[in-house]
Order: structure tokens, then C-alpha cells, then sequence
């Protein structure tokens, strides 16, 4: 009996229930029978965790994997890219690829040395760093070397120090960064897929390297939720701009062949932190403006589309390779059997500008985009 | 035979008094004198070989260009007789109204003015000079107060005018017949019908690839885009406007856009142009102008606000506030029907020796005047260079769309085109918006005024401004709004108030329009 799929959430968004009450799913509480869950990032700790000895059945589905938490963790993604490498060399593959120096030429990270803070000269230029705390999302402002404590959160926890870019690419003088949505329907064989409808969010204020500017973090954080209480912050575009004007930008002022250049390198970013293994946790669903509202609640709808094909209720033997048709937004990131079945040239290009697609292994020798297929 | 060649002769003896001014001309000089070192020059056969070193070096390709600029700009000479008023506007009726309508604006101003108690223009303290002179990159963070001040006039004021325009030798007849027009504009003006537009456009027709529909995901890429985008390298390799402007009839590919434009618009960016936008950024920095607190007021209006340019609000100043203070740009109101504010110092009212005209470039702006700019900060991100595309767009096209005039491409005549196509062609429909008081001009006049800057998604525009640029004509713009109708005229028959068809969602959905939308589906296809 083809039953209607049963869902439970506990996170209150419209841009959800509105989803599942579109599909005519019959929603239940959690203690009773349910195909599809959608859980907080609370609810999902407890599920996975090794006292729960929770298992899902095969007709069940939840929207994070359980080691999602490890993509937002940076010190977990540190020991992931360190896993990733060996197994890479073990396997005898190009990425894993080192210099005459023993440096990584691929999966590099950077080596803090403390000799790379200027000590009290002033009018030296700084290397900006900046501390990141590894289990909430905070970001500290970036201390450069006058001072030599930090500001530490709590003894215990763990900081990532990450290398602060000082000269970021600026449009119309501001700083911006990238928001784009990755869904994962499964890890093993990995296939993801991007949204087209990613976008740029732009600080209010221009950007400036200036010492005296490291304290305004209006100048150097993009994240909505601070920027919103700049001065300046438009409450009709919200700061942001689709991913596809970014690319209308770059190709129009910088020519075709470096914006693909640059889109390339930031999908293989992706696919390589997913196969080192992490998932993000939840992105807001939190909706700052009108054309926001719209955005998620399509981005939900391509979601469940892809992940719960024709609304059918769950099946862990499916073989999870929707059809084009139901993609939606979504465009196909990177999909591991397809890429290893014919190890042919499979090239999915995009009209709409965006290269994406198993466009494998980067020789990068002089910066040529060599076609292989990844392994 | 030789009324032509008069004619002819008398465009050449034109086009060489206004080129022998330019830098051009010295240039070719300089040129000329230094070739005379090269062994390949002859004394014999002087004339002929310095012309070979032209052609070879590429500066007769410049010449070509420079001419070629010349004669789309400027337009061809009537009557050798004729008075310069007939250069501007040869229709009487125009010029009276269009100078009524000055009149009003410049009222407007002046009363802001006396209200306000600013003055039209005052030279800023040392002190405010250099804080303008810091915050030169960021003046989008000022916020002056700007309440008080209000845009001198919005489109719809502007359609009004339109509408009441009547030609007094023309009796239109009381009497309803099939030929009687039933939109706003009542003038009789000639616009090309259907079959004229298809001869005239001939690249948009069905059987030629276009950028923007031939290269959607259907359709692969070797069957035209690659080829199209080779054509246009080779077009800039040769550096050779008359071919760009052929060549983007068919669209742009992204990547050689902001090159083409250049090379159509022969802008080329020396280092005298250079200079002389710093020039006008010191005139900013010396000078406040009423009209600059206009444009600041506009572009928190519009620009801001709007989800693609609001990224490029500092540039918009930095644009049109030198645009102001311009004075090379008088030179196109020998052909703009329009004239310059005129205005005379403190106490020598009447006084010729003490006329200026205001603001410097003659243009009063007016609400929704930075979205002709917005839409050039995608390509040009130096601001000498956005600054001189911008100023070429204005004196070839833009001011066309706010002066009255009988012009083909001037927005009396684009109106009555658009009114006519939906007449002739989708008469239910418009007799469906005139009886529930939507006339369709109403909805879009503000479109083809702005020409579709605001409206349309940036890639889309930047694919009609294409069009613009290769025909040299605005009346694209009659008929995408023509065809914007057609497209939706299932949705509007079923309306039944002007609130309703102009409804957010209407505007909303014009964003999100690609130009293949209108094509392929009912539009242009339609038409053509």
C-alpha cells in the first residue's frame, strides 16, 4: 500500500512545513512511526551519538548525515584533510602530490610560525590572522601583533588560526563572500549537488586594510546577521547578490577564461572537503528578505525533490540517482559512479555559465585546466 | 545625381571641420611628420605612401572608426538653408513644447531653490573640500539630509506632457473610425510598421542565431555560440567599429562586451581622457551644485535600493556628479531639441556676458536618471573609462528618451510605435486595458524611458543595450514592450484595474524575463 510519506520536525520555519504540506505529507510526532525528519542540529547530536545506540530503518530518512558537524569543525576538518592526504598517497593518486620540499602541493595547510608576527615595530606591515573558535561559529576579530595574549573564550576549546587574506577581490570597493548550497544525497558513492542559485553577501562598508580598520567588523564580516546591524544595511537586497551576476561580473570586467578558472577551483574545494569527509550543519533558514523567503523555500522544494524522489516513502535500496527532471536548481556537483563507470571525459556543462560537473584532477602545471577523470 | 553629391560633399566638409579640432587629427600629424624618417617614404610619390603607412600601422583603421562615430552621431544635414533650431527639432509644435516644458522644469528647480535657500551653486570651504576629497571612494556612506529636497520631475509627470502634445495643423476628427488611434499619444508621427521593422532588423529574424536564445541550454554550443564568439575576437583583433556594430546585432558573448562597446562608442581611453575626468573630479571637489544633492537623491531612490547595482552606489556618484560640471557635453544640444537651463549671475539678470548655463553639462536629472549608468558598472570598473562610455550612451541615446521631439528614436516616437504594434496586432487586448483605464503606455512608458534599466535582469538588459548599440536606434525598445504585452496577454485580458496589471508582481516577473522568454514564446517571434 503506497502510503503518504510521513514527516516530523522540530524547527518551526515555514519555508519547510509549507514544503512538506505542498506534497500532501501527513505530519506525526517523533515518537510515533516517521519516514522523514527534519532535525535541528541539537536533535541530530542526540540521535547519532554513541549512547543512543539510535539506528534508523531502512525507511527512514534525516537531513544530515552524521558526521555532518565535522565540515563546520575546523579542527576536525584539519584531521580530516591530514586522513584525506594519506589515503590519497597510499592510493597513489596525483593530488596527494608533494614538492621537493615535502609540501603539499594540493592539500597544503598553512604552517603558523610565531616568528611571522612583527614584534612592536610600528608602521610594519601586518600579517593579519584570525582565530577561529572551533565549536560555535564565532569568529574573533582579527588580533595582529601588538598585543601577544589573546582574548581566549575558554580554556579548553581548541582554535583554528587561519591565515587572514589581506588584498580579498573587492566589488565596488566592498568585501564579499559566498554563500552556496550543497546538497549530499550520498557519501558513498559521493553525489552532491550544487544549487545555481547560490549569492554574495557584501559588507556595508568599503573594505580597507588599514590597522585601524581591524576593529570595525563591518569592514571584514560578511555574515548577514552582523552586518544587519550596520547603519547601512538595506533591508530590500539585504547586501547580497545571486552568484550568477557575480559570474556576469567577472566575465564582463575580467574575460571568460579566469572566471571559469575561479569557478572550477571553488566546486573542487568542495568536493574535496566532502570527501575528506564533513557536512556542513544547518544553514539558516531563516529568511532576511522577500527574495529570500522565495529562495529557501525553493531551495527546500529542490531538496526533498532530489532526496525523496516522487514523494515515495524512503528506501534505503533505492539506487538514489534521480533523473535529471527533478533536479530544479540543482545541477549535479559531482556523482562518484558516474565518474568511475565510463572513466571517460564526462564534462557537464551548464548553460547558464556554470561549469560544474566531474571535471577531474587538476594538472596544475601552468595553470591549465586539464579534463581527467577524478579517481 | 548631384543633389547627392552636393549632399555628400557637404557632410565630408563637416565631418572634417569637427575631426581637424580633435586629437585625433593631431596625432595623424605627429604621424605623419615621424614617418618621413622611414626609408619606404618617397619623396616622389609622398602623398601615396604615407597613406600605405596608414593603412599598415592601423591609424587609417582609426580614422575609419572616428568618421564612422561621427556619422552615427550626428545627424544628416537637411536643407543646406536650414536654420540650426531645424538641426535640433525641424517641427515648430515640438520645439514650443518642448520649450514649455523647460520652462516648468526650471521653475521647479528655482522655487526648490528659493525654499530651500540653497543656493543653485556655492564654492565649498577649504575644510569641506578635503573631506570630500578623503571620502571621494565612499560618498554612498554620506548621509546628507535629504528630505527636504525632491527629483525636479518623475517619468509619469513627463507622460503627461506627452499626452496633451497636439500638432495644430492636424485635424484628427471627432468621429471614431478604424483608423482612429486609440492609445495617449495623438500626434501623427511616422513610425515603421511591421514589415519596415523587419527590413530594418533584419538580424533578429527567426533564421539567425542570437546570443541570449541560441545559446540556451538546448542548443549545443557548435552550432553557433563558439563561431559567434570567434567572429567577435576577430572583430576586435581588427579594431574596426563599423564591423563591431554589425556584429553585435546578433548580441555580445560576456567576456568581449565591454570591448565592443568601447570600439563602437570609439572610446579609447588615452591619457587625455584620463586627465580630464580628474579635471571634472576637481570641479566637484571646488564646486557643490544643487543638482548634485538630485543625484544623491536619486541614486538612494533607485540605484540603492535595486537587488543588481546597489553594489555599485559609490561609482554612480562619482559618474554623474562630473557629468554635471561637463561642459563638452553642450555640444550634443545642437542636435537635442532640447536647450540648456540658462541662468545669470547675482544681479546681472538679462545680461549676456553673464549667462551660464545650469548645471555646466545642461542636463537637469531627473528621478531614476543614475539607472542609465547602474547598468555600465558591470563592465567598466575604472572610473574614467565608466565615466566616458556613460557620456557617449548619453549624447547617442539616452537623452533622446526625456526631450520631445519627432525624432524616430525619440520617446514621442517610440510610444507611438508601441501603441501602434499593440493596436494593429493585439487589438483585443488593448481595448480590454483601455476600457478598464490601463492604457498599456501607462504601464509602459516608465520601461522605455529608463530603457528597461531596473527592469530587466542585468544580463538581459545588457543583451538589449546590445541591440540598441548595433542599430543605432532606440525603437528596439517600442518593441520589446510591445512584445512584453504579447508575451503576457493571456494574464492581462483577465485584469481589470491599472492596479492590478501594474501590480509588484508584474514588475517582479519582468526581472525575471529572459529576453528567450519573450522571444520564442509569443513576442518578437510574433512579430517577425
Amino acid at each position: 500500500m503506497a502510503g503518504k510519506v510521513k514527516w516530523v520536525t522540530d524547527i518551526e520555519k515555514s519555508v519547510l512545513i509549507n514544503n512538506f504540506e505542498k506534497r500532501g505529507w501527513v505530519q506525526v510526532t517523533e515518537n510515533e512511526d516517521w519516514n522523514f525528519y527534519w532535525m535541528s542540529v541539537q536533535t541530530i547530536r542526540n540521535v547519532f551519538s554513541v549512547e543512543a545506540g539510535y539506528r534508523l530503518s531502512d525507511d527512514q530518512i534525516v537531513n544530515h548525515f552524521p558526521n555532518h558537524y565535522e565540515l563546520t569543525r575546523k579542527d576536525l576538518m584539519v584531521k580530516n584533510i591530514k586522513r584525506y592526504r594519506k589515503e590519497l598517497e597510499k592510493e597513489g593518486s596525483p593530488l596527494a602530490e608533494k614538492d621537493e620540499n615535502g609540501k603539499y602541493l594540493y592539500l597544503g595547510l598553512c604552517v603558523f610560525h610565531r616568528l611571522m608576527f612583527s614584534v612592536n615595530i610600528p608602521r610594519r606591515p601586518v600579517q593579519p590572522w584570525i582565530m577561529i573558535l572551533s565549536h560555535r561559529f564565532k569568529k574573533c576579530v582579527p588580533k595582529d601583533s601588538k598585543t601577544s595574549s589573546f582574548v581566549s573564550q575558554s580554556n579548553k576549546e581548541a582554535y583554528v588560526i587561519s591565515l587572514y587574506i589581506n588584498n580579498p577581490l573587492l566589488i565596488g570597493g566592498r568585501k564579499f563572500d559566498l554563500r552556496l548550497y550543497v546538497l549530499v544525497s550520498t557519501y558513498r558513492p559521493l553525489r552532491c549537488y550544487m544549487y545555481k542559485l547560490g549569492f554574495c553577501r557584501f559588507c556595508t562598508v568599503k573594505y580597507t586594510p588599514s590597522t585601524s580598520e581591524l576593529d570595525n567588523m563591518f569592514v571584514h564580516l560578511t555574515n548577514v546577521a552582523i552586518q544587519k546591524h550596520g547603519e547601512d544595511y538595506n533591508h530590500i537586497h539585504g547586501g547580497k547578490w545571486t552568484v550568477s551576476n557575480l559570474r556576469l561580473y567577472l566575465e564582463s570586467t575580467r574575460g571568460k577564461e579566469v572566471t571559469s578558472k575561479l569557478f572550477d577551483e571553488i566546486h573542487w574545494i568542495i568536493v574535496q572537503s566532502l570527501k575528506a569527509v564533513a557536512v556542513n550543519a544547518s544553514p539558516s533558514l531563516t529568511s532576511s528578505t522577500a527574495n529570500d523567503r522565495i529562495l529557501k523555500y525553493n531551495l527546500i522544494n529542490d531538496t526533498l525533490n532530489i532526496a525523496v524522489p516522487n514523494g515515495e516513502i524512503p528506501d534505503c535500496k533505492w539506487n538514489k540517482s534521480p533523473p535529471k527532471e527533478v533536479l530544479g536548481n540543482y545541477e549535479i556537483l559531482y556523482d562518484e559512479e558516474l565518474a568511475q563507470g565510463d572513466g571517460a571525459d564526462r564534462e557537464l556543462r551548464s548553460r547558464q555559465g556554470q561549469s560544474l560537473g566531474p571535471r577531474a584532477g587538476r594538472s596544475r602545471d601552468s595553470g591549465r585546466a586539464v579534463l581527467t577523470t577524478w579517481k | 545625381m548631384l543633389q547627392e553629391e552636393s549632399d555628400l560633399s557637404l557632410i565630408i566638409a563637416q565631418i572634417v571641420q569637427k575631426l581637424k579640432g580633435s586629437n585625433l587629427y593631431s596625432q595623424l600629424e605627429r604621424q605623419a611628420w615621424a614617418s618621413l624618417q622611414r626609408p619606404e617614404i618617397k619623396l616622389e610619390s609622398l602623398k601615396e605612401d604615407i597613406k600605405e603607412f596608414f593603412k599598415i600601422s592601423g591609424w587609417e583603421k582609426k580614422l575609419q572608426n572616428a568618421v564612422y562615430s561621427e556619422l552615427s552621431v550626428f545627424p544628416l544635414p537637411s536643407h543646406p538653408a536650414a536654420p540650426p533650431e531645424h538641426l535640433k527639432e525641424p517641427l515648430v509644435y515640438m520645439r514650443k513644447a518642448q520649450g514649455s516644458w523647460e520652462k516648468r522644469i526650471l521653475k521647479s528647480l528655482n522655487s526648490m531653490c528659493t525654499e530651500l535657500s540653497i543656493p543653485l551653486a556655492r564654492k565649498r570651504p577649504v575644510g569641506e573640500q578635503k573631506e570630500l576629497l578623503n571620502k571621494w571612494n565612499e560618498m554612498g556612506t554620506d548621509e546628507p539630509d535629504l528630505s527636504l529636497f525632491r527629483p525636479v520631475y518623475a517619468p509619469k509627470d513627463f507622460l503627461e506632457v506627452l499626452i496633451n502634445l497636439r500638432n495644430p495643423n492636424y485635424e484628427n476628427g471627432d468621429s471614431l473610425s478604424f483608423r482612429t488611434h486609440l492609445g495617449l499619444i495623438q500626434v501623427p508621427l511616422k513610425v515603421k510598421d511591421i514589415p519596415e521593422l523587419k527590413e530594418c532588423f533584419v538580424e533578429l529574424g527567426l533564421n539567425i542565431g542570437q546570443l541570449g536564445i541560441d545559446d540556451s541550454t538546448q542548443v549545443p554550443p557548435e552550432l553557433f555560440e563558439n563561431e559567434h564568439v570567434r567572429i567577435g575576437q576577430k572583430v576586435l583583433a581588427q579594431q574596426d567599429s563599423a564591423a563591431a556594430q554589425q556584429y553585435i546585432r546578433q548580441g555580445s558573448p560576456t567576456a568581449l562586451r565591454a570591448e565592443l562597446w568601447a570600439l563602437i562608442l570609439n572610446i579609447s581611453s588615452q591619457p587625455e581622457d584620463v586627465l580630464y575626468y580628474e579635471q571634472l573630479k576637481t570641479n566637484v571637489i571646488q564646486h557643490d551644485l544643487l543638482v548634485d544633492s538630485l543625484i544623491y537623491k536619486d541614486v538612494k531612490l533607485t540605484a540603492s535600493n535595486d537587488d543588481y547595482y546597489f553594489v555599485f552606489e559609490d561609482y554612480l556618484y562619482q559618474v554623474l556628479l562630473c557629468f554635471s560640471r561637463d561642459t563638452s557635453v553642450l555640444s550634443h544640444f545642437a542636435f537635442n531639441s532640447a536647450s540648456p537651463p540658462k541662468s545669470y549671475i547675482r544681479g546681472k539678470l538679462g545680461l549676456e556676458e553673464y549667462a551660464v548655463f545650469y548645471p555646466p553639462n545642461g542636463v537637469i536629472p531627473f528621478h531614476g536618471f543614475s539607472m542609465y549608468v547602474a547598468p555600465l558598472c558591470f563592465l567598466y570598473h575604472e572610473p574614467s573609462k565608466l565615466y566616458q562610455i556613460f557620456r557617449e550612451m548619453y549624447v547617442r541615446f539616452f537623452f533622446r528618451l526625456h526631450s520631445i521631439s519627432s525624432h524616430p528614436s525619440g520617446i514621442v516616437s517610440l510610444c507611438l510605435l508601441f501603441e501602434t504594434l499593440l493596436q494593429t496586432y493585439l487589438p483585443q487586448l488593448f481595448y480590454h486595458l483601455r476600457e478598464i483605464g490601463a492604457q498599456p503606455l501607462r504601464i509602459s512608458f516608465k520601461w522605455m524611458v529608463r530603457a528597461f534599466s531596473g527592469y530587466l535582469a542585468t544580463d538581459q538588459l545588457l543583451l538589449l543595450w546590445d541591440r540598441i548599440l548595433g542599430y543605432n536606434s532606440l525603437e528596439i525598445l517600442a518593441v520589446l514592450a510591445a512584445a512584453v504585452f504579447a508575451f503576457r496577454a493571456v494574464n492581462l485580458m483577465e485584469v481589470t484595474s491599472l492596479a492590478a496589471a501594474e501590480k509588484k508582481n508584474h514588475l517582479r516577473e519582468l526581472k525575471s524575463m529572459s529576453l528567450d522568454d519573450i522571444v520564442k514564446i509569443h513576442g518578437l517571434f510574433w512579430l517577425f
